[in-house]
């Protein structure tokens, strides 16, 4: 099992840049959780913010993502 | 055909990103970037069903439509209700090009899902064609419309005197990185949900080889079914929302000020 240590720490930080996903996933789903409690206070005027919710989702996601380029970065380009 | 991509499959032991692969339709040699290769059939065939319903949906032209005229119909109007309420009405002389968007990621997302078909979206290339095209139309277009003033868009006026400097660095920084997290987004999202897939698909047969199998072999089947569920879902929202951000920066492009 001996290996190069570059290799290693290539796949731990592999690994943690996923936990930067996990931050995207709360981000999501705190958009998407209030936008119901919002829709069911006030349903009449849902129908109207859906475009909102998902401008808001993508916002929210772009960030994941950037963690998501950095881990495909890590295993395919450094 | 697609089957060269998947070849290893008979085997049993696969790799969940050999569907990704990019292979020459005709003999293997290296791929330049004239060569036939399996996204370009794939695209093609996006281009032919894109072709097919709206070109002989719109053919009848009939009061009470048949099916394929309602889709296109219900499609054509879809677009063109978003593009205005997230635009404005003096957005609609771009709607061919927002719709070409949305008409093409929704075909070439969904193609993407029949078993043995290659996904376009998936590769970074494809979309990040798109999104530096959205990217350059929009910049473009910003300064033909406003000229100078199309730079209020990284001085946030509503903000304090002090603070307006470092909200320009990032307002900048994050209009720069639109194109990356546009492309990426959609990318990302195609490719992780067939490999998820393909990864259940490579548990799914061990019930040929142990005894675990009689629990692995059925949890894996319905989870592949609940997943292609959820990626048809995800084909049509990735592609919604790819337009819906393009709406987004050319409100941004045509009217600049915070």
């Amino acid at each position: 099992m001996e290996g190069n240590i570059a290799e290693l720490g290539k796949y731990i930080g592999v690994g943690l840049t996923a936990i930067g996903m996990g931050g995207a996933a709360m981000g999501v789903g705190n958009v998407a959780g209030n936008y119901l409690s919002g829709a069911l206070r006030n349903p009449s005027a849902a129908a109207s913010q859906t475009a909102t919710l998902f401008i808001g989702m993508a916002f929210a996601e772009a960030l994941g993502i950037f963690s998501f380029l950095v881990a495909l970065l890590l295993m395919f380009a450094v | 055909m697609a089957t060269e991509a998947h070849g290893s499959e008979s085997s049993l032991v696969f790799h969940p990103m050999d569907q990704f692969k990019v292979t020459p339709l005709f003999g293997d040699g290296p791929v330049h970037w004239y060569t036939i290769t399996n996204v370009t059939l794939w695209m093609a065939i996006a281009v032919v069903g894109v072709i097919l319903l709206l070109v002989v949906g719109s053919r009848g032209r009939a009061v009470v439509p048949s099916k394929g005229q309602s889709i296109a119909e219900l499609t054509y109007g879809f677009v063109y209700k978003m593009l205005e309420e997230v635009t404005g009405k003096d957005a609609v002389k771009y709607f061919p090009y927002v719709m070409t968007l949305f008409i093409f990621i929704v075909f070439s997302n969904m193609l993407g899902l029949l078993p043995l078909s290659f996904t376009t979206t998936s590769h970074i290339a494809v979309t990040g064609v798109l999104a530096v095209l959205v990217f350059l139309f929009v910049t473009i277009l910003g300064f033909v419309k406003n000229g100078s003033k199309f730079l209020a868009l990284f001085w946030v006026s509503s903000a304090p005197m002090a603070v307006r400097p470092l909200l320009a660095v990032i307002e900048l920084i994050s209009y720069f990185v639109r194109p990356v997290s546009h492309s990426i987004r959609l990318a990302g999202n195609m490719m992780a949900g067939h490999a998820v897939i393909k990864v259940f698909a490579g548990f799914a047969p061990i019930i040929l080889f142990s005894g675990i199998g009689v629990v692995v072999t059925p949890v894996s089947i319905l989870a592949i079914t609940g997943m292609y569920a959820l990626e048809i879902l995800v084909a049509f929202i990735q592609a919604y929302v790819f337009t819906i951000l393009t709406c987004v920066y050319l409100k941004d492009a045509l009217h600049p000020a915070h």
